[in-house]
């Protein structure tokens, strides 16, 4: 039996030694094993060569073994190789309780001989048992380890991979930055632009109205003087009258100049207002509402265009009707926005008139008379301002367009295809609408509704 | 001696009125007012046989002052009544124009009354 037991412990070391890896981790052990290795392997040759006859061989075998179940129970480098313990723990117990049996108690020991072969025989199963179940749980552990080892791996190929993404996110990244500062920087520029265009428009309407603003304000000027001429020669004769003592005669000559008075006033504040309306139509807007007279703002710029327009083409000629709601009173608005928005429609209504007009002659008919009418109304809550002419109307296939930034059906240069689009903008800034009425051929009506 | 003023500023009435005053008081003038050429074509159709001399603005909604000329030079032919055409200062396209269609005299705004009356008074 002692073979048996050496085996076991040369085993036991061997296995230690390799699993533990001992060599290399702990060198200290490493040696005391070796020891225990070699002692083992000395007791085994004794064994074989003198048999039976040593008696201390029988006990070098079990101190070799209980030196291994010490180390292993006690020692915490030994710790993973615990299971060792077990497995050896019935077979050295059984092995030396039979030992001391057989030596101290021999009479006793016969009487169990049998249960002892049986408690060996089940350690030895025992121990082989759990030595294989170990050789699998290390199989087991070992695919584990290999197995943690490739996906450690794989995850330093991940984390590898994710850095390079994150230096390409980044770099992609800095580039959409830049695009977006690109693209707002542009964004500046339009916004710019379209103030730019805005105010440019604003101009070209301006320079529309310049003739119409002289003309409108040359005739006022002209009552001035003319009126205050008459006044003049009026005195002198008041002066004569009084000098003869006609106070009748005086009286009457005061009261004419009184009305000639009046009169100057009166153009004077007209040609006032003109160099005001034409002021605040180039300012921008000051964004301050304040009560309107929508008729009075509606025949002024009624009467700018048209004289603009007459001043520039002076064979163009347009009957005007108007007809204005005296209960309108006043509606808060911003006058020189909508202002901008009538002039445009009047504007357009004279150029579709004149666009006929002149298709007409040249088909030699004279018969067409060209008329744009301006209406003012009040209905309900709402207030309406009406421009309607009878020119050719708007071609169905536009219709939907004319509203559009840019759209324009003038010859290049002539029209800058913004009128309508900001006129849309600045009636819906008032929460208003802009409606039209097209009759192809027979004209176009451009409804503005304010809320009251 | 009947004056036909044409002009769709009503203010020129009061204005002509005043100027005149002592002709119209004398009699020697009277003036009638037509504030568009329309309205100035059917006086002249209602009042056929009146000699009348016409003094009007080119500048007018409707009918402009051309307009009202040319139909008064064509369809009065024997005797045509003079028409003098008031135009804007330096527009020359207008004199022309109006001299072409057969206006008998000019005058530039702001009218010379001074002017104007010695130019009435041969005629009278």
């Amino acid at each position: 039996m002692i073979v048996v037991d050496l085996i076991i412990a040369i085993l036991i070391v061997r296995y230690l030694r390799k699993t533990l890896q001992t060599a290399v981790l702990l060198p200290a052990w490493d040696k005391i094993l070796t020891g225990v290795f070699f002692i083992s392997i000395g007791l085994l040759a004794a064994d074989i060569f003198f048999g039976r006859r040593v008696l201390f061989l029988q006990w070098g075998g079990h101190a070799v073994l209980l030196f291994l179940l010490y180390i292993l129970y006690s020692k915490k480098e030994f710790k993973p190789a615990r299971s060792y313990m077990i497995a050896i723990f019935p077979y050295v117990l059984v092995r030396l309780t039979v030992d001391i049996l057989k030596t101290f108690f021999n009479s006793f020991y016969n009487t169990l001989n049998n249960y002892a072969d049986a408690a060996i025989l089940f350690a030895v199963i025992w121990l082989i048992a759990m030595l294989v179940i170990n050789k699998k749980q290390q199989k087991a552990l070992a695919k584990e380890q290999e197995k943690r080892k490739q996906e450690e791996e794989q995850n330093k190929i991940t984390v590898l991979i994710k850095e390079q993404l994150e230096v390409q996110v980044a770099e992609r990244t800095a580039e959409l930055t830049k695009q977006k500062e690109e693209l707002q920087n542009t964004l500046h520029e339009l916004q710019s632009t379209q103030s730019l265009l805005i105010q440019s428009e604003k101009m070209a309407s301006l320079g529309e109205l310049t003739a119409g603003i002289a003309h409108e304000i040359q005739n006022p000027l002209n009552f001035v003087n003319n009126f205050s001429e008459v006044n003049t020669e009026l005195i002198a004769e008041m002066k004569d009258e009084i000098e003869k003592g006609n106070f009748e005669e005086v009286k009457a000559l005061a009261n004419d100049i009184a009305d000639n008075e009046q009169k100057i006033n009166h153009h004077g504040k007209r040609a006032d207002a003109i160099v005001k309306g034409m002021l605040q139509h180039s300012r921008s807007s000051s964004g301050q509402k304040e009560p309107t007279n929508i008729s009075a703002l509606a025949d002024e710029y009624l009467r700018l265009a048209y004289h603009g327009l007459r001043a520039k083409d002076k064979s163009f000629n347009a009957a005007m009707k108007t007809d204005y709601d005296q209960t309108i009173g006043t509606v808060n608005v911003l006058p020189q926005d909508i202002g901008r928005v009538i002039l445009n429609l009047i504007t357009n209504a004279f150029y579709s008139v004149q666009q006929k007009k002149t298709l007409r002659q040249a088909q030699g008919d004279n018969s067409y008379e060209p008329t744009v009418a301006v209406s003012t109304k009040k209905t309900g809550d709402k207030v309406q301002i009406k421009v309607a002419d009878n020119g050719n109307g708007i071609p169905q296939s536009v219709l939907d367009k004319i509203f559009q930034p840019f759209f324009t059906t003038k010859p290049t240069g002539q029209g800058t295809g913004l009128g309508l689009s900001l006129s849309y903008d600045i009636i819906k800034a008032h929460s208003g609408e802009l409606k039209v009425e097209n009759k192809e051929g027979e004209g176009a009506a451009f409804i503005i509704i304010l809320p009251a | 001696m009947k004056i036909l003023v044409v002009d769709d500023e009503k203010d020129v009435q009061v204005l002509f009125e005043q100027r005149f005053r002592k002709e119209i008081r004398n009699g020697e003038m009277e003036f009638v007012f037509a504030f568009s050429g329309e309205d100035a074509l059917i006086y002249l159709n209602k009042h056929e046989h009146e000699a009348v001399l016409i003094l009007s603005d080119i500048n007018m909604p409707g009918m402009s002052g051309l307009e009202l000329l040319s139909h008064i030079k064509q369809k009065y032919h024997k005797p045509p009544p003079i028409v003098m055409m008031i135009t804007a200062y330096g527009d020359a396209e207008n004199f022309n124009t109006a001299k072409e269609l057969g206006a008998d005299d000019f005058l530039t705004k702001p009218v010379d009354f001074t002017l104007l009356k010695e130019k009435l008074k041969p005629t009278s």
